[in-house]
């Protein structure tokens, strides 16, 4: 008997559901002028600064042209280039390591295998490295690579399967290990693993390893950006933590790269392609070391911020491990070196 | 899951006697409610303060200022428009499905039950993960949104899918056992004496439910505002644009700026606080609808 109602009800609530789908679509879909940086965890404060000085310095000089707005998305390097790789419209990427624009590349087909020849110093704008973030004091003696695997020690860092810079800590700690193992494998291994017992958790991405850090309070020592580190100081006062430099670390290539297909879509490629050029001029070059990443071209910044960056032995990721698309799959692929080594506590 | 045991706890609270027929010893009584109250106010009001007091930690213009931010405004606004499409939506297809169960028989059922509560027993990532699946470049239905100039994921449609799947069962759930103790003689009375099915529908059968329907929409509405998890996957977390409000508390405390967070927070928290007033009213009233309803 109530059928009829029942029924017409239900026309309406699908006729309710396409409505809402029809008009999300529109909404969603409304051209804007505006750039999308997708980037990793720890750079927010950099391109803050950089996004508004380049729209100005832009729409200065081409006012017919106009950029509004920059948007940006930050989280863990793999985890961003894994949304970017299922759809995220992002014009450019601004990625920890290569290894994660590799994949970009490859899966998603939106930019060219050899992105990295397309921008100066393999298309990394600013380097960094790994360093120790300890507490004040650093009452648990911290000196070296060989400290962290002393039992006790509490060691925070991120999940290399998500996370740019935990990947970088832990082929720092691979490149420590062979040279003071003299290459031999059983001891590295031996070594990684050690170490990776005293990690208590894994965060995603390097920012949530920050907060695990500093403000939950667990851990003795970080393995940290060094610009997440001097940012923590800053955040936090030099009362807190200490910055602990290793023997020898290694030499973070954090690239960018504008993605093709996107930006060709959006039309926008020009003032895209300005984006990534002006993070290469003086006044880019400027910002960066003000944000503690190591400029390229030193002589453009502000002496006292290239003061503050440590002298270490760096190694680079093609010396001692023959680049991304080799480190990836061995140690980070599925099966690789850190699925082998990593014993999650029970 | 919370909101479950304290409401039925808050229905059976005025019903005294039954507890006493069973004889249990005043000290019983009073340990159970210590007990209880304690673990309230330690798990429950304790974190709820806190966030208030971080919001206020660093004074009033502080506050003002997080919450009028620019890219704070847009994720109110886009949490306000995603609850405004998800829940109407819910109440429409949540009505339906309750009246279907409710009030015919039919093949499958049971199956329709289970397939209401799914969006419960299904973590909140799957939920986000399976649209990523479907409409994602790489998905299913990709190629096709691609190539015509579709966006689902990463825009306003997929917090929306996401928000309803999520929100789906509690206007049907708490419907159904209402609808289903009423029975259909109502109806039925009102169609012998010549209503047209609208006339019934809206006279006797929505009067007839309206403070559960009510009751379902409130926590619908929480759960549409407050959502983390499934929006989560499917946002590509683009501040100004993509951002709802639970996320935006995430990055504001990952930059640092934790009395903003808290500022957004305490919105977030003010709203739920609206609700509970609004369900406390409610039982209070209207505690015997209510408690007929729950009767599973």
């Amino acid at each position: 008997m109530t059928r009829p109602v029942y029924s017409r009800l239900l026309r309406a609530g699908l006729v309710l559901g396409a409505f809402t789908l029809c008009f999300g679509v529109v909404a969603g879909a409304r051209a804007q002028t505006e750039l999308l940086n997708v980037s990793y965890d720890p750079t927010r404060e950099l391109y803050r600064e950089i996004n508004a000085a380049f729209i100005a310095e832009w729409n200065a000089k081409n006012p017919d042209k106009k950029i509004s707005t920059i948007r940006q998305s930050h989280g863990g390097s793999g985890a961003q280039a894994r949304t970017v790789i299922d759809g995220l419209n992002a014009d450019v990427v601004t990625l920890a390591l290569a290894g994660d624009i590799d994949a970009v590349a490859e899966r998603s087909k939106k930019l060219p295998l050899d992105w990295q020849k397309r921008l100066p110093h393999n298309s990394s704008p600013y380097t960094s490295t790994i360093v120790f973030l300890v507490r004040k004091g650093n009452p648990k003696a911290i000196k070296d690579w060989g400290d962290l695997v002393k039992p006790g020690v509490q060691i925070i860092t991120p999940n290399p399967k998500t996370s740019g810079g935990a990947r970088w800590n832990y082929l720092a700690a691979w490149a420590y290990a062979e040279k003071a193992f003299n290459k031999d494998e059983a001891k590295v291994r031996d070594y990684i693993g050690k170490l990776l017992a005293n990690v208590p958790v894994l965060d995603t991405g390097a920012r949530g390893a920050t907060t695990t850090f500093t403000q939950r309070g667990i851990g003795d020592v970080f393995l940290s950006w060094e610009n997440e580190a001097f940012l923590a100081l800053k955040e936090f006062g030099a009362d807190k933590f200490d910055i602990v430099v290793p023997s020898l670390s290694i030499l973070a290539e954090p690239p960018v790269a504008l993605v093709d297909a996107n930006v060709d879509a959006k039309k926008t490629r020009e003032q895209a392609q300005a984006y990534l050029d002006f993070l290469y001029t003086p006044k880019g070059q400027a910002i960066i070391a003000r944000n503690f990443y190591r400029p390229r071209n030193p002589e453009a910044a502000d002496s006292k911020d290239v003061a503050n960056f440590p002298k270490v032995e760096l190694v680079t990721i093609d010396d001692v491990f023959g680049g991304w698309k080799k480190a990836q799959p061995t140690h980070f692929g599925d099966g690789g070196t850190f699925d082998q080594l990593y014993k999650p506590a029970r | 899951m919370s909101d479950a045991t304290l409401s039925s706890a808050a229905a059976t609270a005025p019903a005294r006697s039954p507890s006493r027929a069973r004889g249990e010893s005043p000290v019983v009584q009073f340990v159970l409610i210590a007990v209880s109250l304690a673990f309230l106010l330690l798990f429950l009001l304790l974190p709820l303060v806190t966030v208030f007091i971080e919001a206020a930690a660093k004074g009033w213009e502080a506050y003002r200022a997080a919450i009028t931010e620019p890219d704070a405004l847009a994720a109110i606004r886009l949490t306000l428009l995603v609850a405004a499409i998800a829940v109407p939506f819910n109440i429409v297809v949540g009505i339906a499905a309750a009246w279907a169960v409710a009030k015919f028989e039919f093949p499958g059922k049971n199956l329709l039950i289970s397939l209401i509560d799914l969006p419960f027993s299904v973590s909140p990532v799957i939920s986000g993960l399976v649209f990523v699946l479907l409409f994602g470049a790489q998905g299913y239905l990709g190629p096709w949104l691609q190539a015509n100039d579709l966006k689902i994921v990463f825009a306003l449609p997929g917090l929306i899918l996401a928000t309803v799947f999520v929100t789906f069962p509690f206007v049907a759930r708490e419907l159904i056992p209402h609808m289903q103790s009423l029975g259909s003689s109502d109806e039925e009375a009102a169609l012998t004496l010549g209503a047209s099915p609208w006339r019934v529908f809206f006279s006797v059968t929505l009067p007839n439910v309206k403070w559960s329907l009510f009751y379902g929409v409130l926590l619908c509405n929480a759960r549409a505002m407050g959502e983390f998890g499934a929006v989560a996957v499917v946002s590509g977390k683009i501040r100004g644009l993509t951002n709802t409000m639970p996320l935006h508390i995430e990055i504001l405390y990952n930059e640092y700026m934790g009395a903003a967070a808290f500022a957004v927070a305490s919105l977030l928290a003010g709203l739920a606080l609206v609700t509970l007033v609004l369900k406390t009213l409610l039982e209070w009233h209207y505690g015997d609808v209510i408690a007929a309803s729950r009767r599973h």
